[in-house]
């Protein structure tokens, strides 16, 4: 009786993520930032899973970070979701997944606020026609590209050449992962485990024989904060929310984190660059930071792709420590070459943290 | 006075956003904001609750309303389904459509995002792009940040990018009759006319403070809103 009503209220915080013919939308941060992310999520997807994934290069930002910059107002938002739909729509696909956490929230926002408010999904309608004569059809299903690599875990990991475990010891690696705000903290029930039990990345995690460290501000913001970030002169917000998670998790001696947003790994990766140079403090072993990867790279890292073929070396904090210690054999020179091997020369170094 | 209240009230977002709060202080607790500024949803939601207008316009006009990061935290706690930080969206949207987001330090910064973001979007169809992230503007990136900038395009096709080119992958090149779409919703929805709302009040206001303003670059008040901090922004320690 007891477990049965477990399972009910569990049914609760799963989510139904389709199957295949995927339409793919582009992450404003990510695909700046760790490009190397979004192409490997692809070649598990096609390579790996046989799906088919389309990508139009006629698709544009969300507009998301301006909305939430409170510099794009709802009404042109809404508009360019309802242009996003219809390049979907317009290419016969009906599932939707977006790379990134804060267009995911967007999409979410927008159908729930149309589905309670269908004046407004009517006025989307009128605003897009009169401004591109186009017209669309709401996602059939709507993932974020997490939830999609959460679908597939298993057979990802069964083709797998790593797991998360210390080759020395045979015990799983510890693992901080970090869903971000805007997957579930507004629409708890689209998001897998809801807001409570966050469950898309540890799912991936444990797939992968990794340990989730469950620890106090494990659901804290990472500190983004839009402006809070953006404008130079906020970032002490920013770097104040990282420096808690930092504290909190420290004491679990965590070997790596995992992230969701696309925002996330970037700040949790160069605000503890930032605070070895300001306080000489690292968070990792020996004098190293926590490596901090993406889904995707930790996905294809797994599968056995090269690490800096997935862009690894686009992160601040060193991964050859965890190569190490998972017993992943990398290339040193390679990390600092261009796609025909030749050398690009080496960045500088951090002052305070390890680096290779 | 003009009713504020009522202009508030047609912002869906505030609709949504407050619904009798109760003052439990629970979005407290949990914001970051409000553990970092000198900053409490609840008592911004008591303050709009009032319907006060005098109350709504010294708010409009305050630092408070900048402090939130929009990452809706309070959202998820609040036990009657509350929003503070939709009702932030609303009123810096009234903030900014009034001009008074030019009398708090905190509120200029607008015209940093506008033309930063703003100017990304409708220049590249990206709200960042790469060759705008300036490693001097940007310290905390670090060095790897001046690496990846020296060698964007070798990096990029390394990593299956597509950086600047026509067809999909990322960073391509927006079509440019997809950026004309982009543009006329911009038109048509409201965003230029609150684009230029945020130079119109930032060129009278800079030229209040005595500082000059161009429009389009990185001229001397954008760097002020930039990067001024007077440091009165914290939470007192207790």
């Amino acid at each position: 009786m007891i477990l049965e009503g477990k399972k009910k209220l569990w049914n609760d915080y799963q989510k139904e993520i389709a199957d295949d013919n995927y339409f793919y939308v582009r992450s404003c941060v990510r695909q700046n930032l760790f490009p190397g992310a979004e192409h490997t999520f692809l070649k598990i997807m096609r390579n790996e899973l046989k799906k088919d994934v389309f990508e139009d290069p006629k698709h544009t930002t969300c507009t998301g970070i301006g909305y939430h910059s409170d510099i794009v107002p709802l009404e042109t938002i809404m508009t360019v979701v309802a242009r996003q739909f219809s390049l979907m729509s317009e290419n016969g696909y009906s599932n939707f997944v977006p790379s990134c956490i804060t267009s995911f929230g967007i999409y979410t926002e927008i159908l729930e606020l149309w589905e309670h408010h269908p004046e407004m999904e009517e006025r989307a309608r009128e605003n897009l026609y009169k401004a591109t004569k186009r017209e669309f059809k709401a996602p059939a299903n709507l993932a974020h590209a997490s939830d999609v690599i959460f679908k597939f875990r298993n057979e990802i990991a069964r083709k797998s050449r790593f797991r998360l475990i210390d080759k020395s010891t045979g015990k799983p690696l510890k693992v901080v992962e970090h869903i971000g705000c805007h997957y579930s903290r507004m629409f708890p029930h689209k998001g897998l485990g809801g807001a409570e039990f966050p469950n898309v990345l540890t799912g991936l995690v444990e797939a992968f024989g990794g340990e989730i460290v469950d620890y106090p501000e494990r659901r804290a913001c990472c500190g983004f904060g839009f402006r809070q970030y953006l404008v130079q002169a906020n970032r002490g917000y920013s770097i104040s929310c990282s420096r808690k998670k930092f504290e909190s998790m420290a004491p679990y001696n965590p070997d790596l984190i995992i992230t969701n947003c696309p925002g996330c790994p970037y700040f949790l990766d160069r605000w503890q660059y930032t605070i070895s140079e300001m306080e000489g403090k690292t968070y990792g072993q020996n004098g190293h930071g926590i490596p901090v990867f993406t889904f995707e790279e930790l996905a294809g890292l797994m599968l056995g792709y090269n690490p800096w073929d997935i862009g690894l070396q686009m992160h601040q904090v060193a991964f050859e420590p965890l190569l190490d210690k998972i017993g992943i054999e990398y290339d040193a020179h390679d990390k600092y070459c261009d796609a025909d091997g030749n050398f690009l020369g080496k960045p500088e170094m951090p002052e305070m943290m390890k680096y290779y | 006075m003009e009713d504020y209240y009522k202009q508030l009230e047609s912002d869906i977002r505030f609709k949504e956003g407050i619904r009798a709060c109760i003052n439990c202080g629970t979005c407290t607790a949990i914001c970051p904001a409000a553990s970092f500024y000198d900053y409490d949803p609840k008592k911004i939601a008591t303050q709009v609750q009032t319907g006060d207008n005098s109350i709504i316009e010294a708010l409009l006009k305050s630092e408070t309303i900048w402090y939130c990061g929009e990452c809706m935290s309070c959202k998820t706690r609040c036990p009657r389904g509350n929003t503070p930080g939709l009702i932030i969206m609303a009123l810096r949207q009234l903030s900014i459509n009034t001009g008074f987001f030019v009398e708090s330090e905190k509120g200029r910064q607008q015209l940093a995002l506008k033309r930063a973001i703003g100017g990304n979007i409708l220049k590249y169809g990206y709200c960042l792009h790469i060759d705008t992230i300036d490693p001097e503007l940007h310290p905390e990136a670090g060095p790897i940040w001046k690496w990846i900038r020296k060698h964007t395009e070798k990096l990029f096709e390394r990593l299956g990018g597509n950086y600047g080119k026509d067809g999909p992958g990322a960073l391509r090149k927006i079509p440019e009759a997809d950026l004309d779409e982009l543009r006329q919703i911009f038109d048509n929805t409201g965003a230029t006319e609150r684009f230029e709302k945020i130079e119109k009040y930032s060129a009278a206001k800079a030229d209040k403070m005595g500082y000059k303003t161009s429009q389009t670059s990185l001229d001397p008040y954008f760097m002020m809103v930039f990067k001024h901090n007077s440091n009165t922004h914290y939470k007192k320690e207790v």
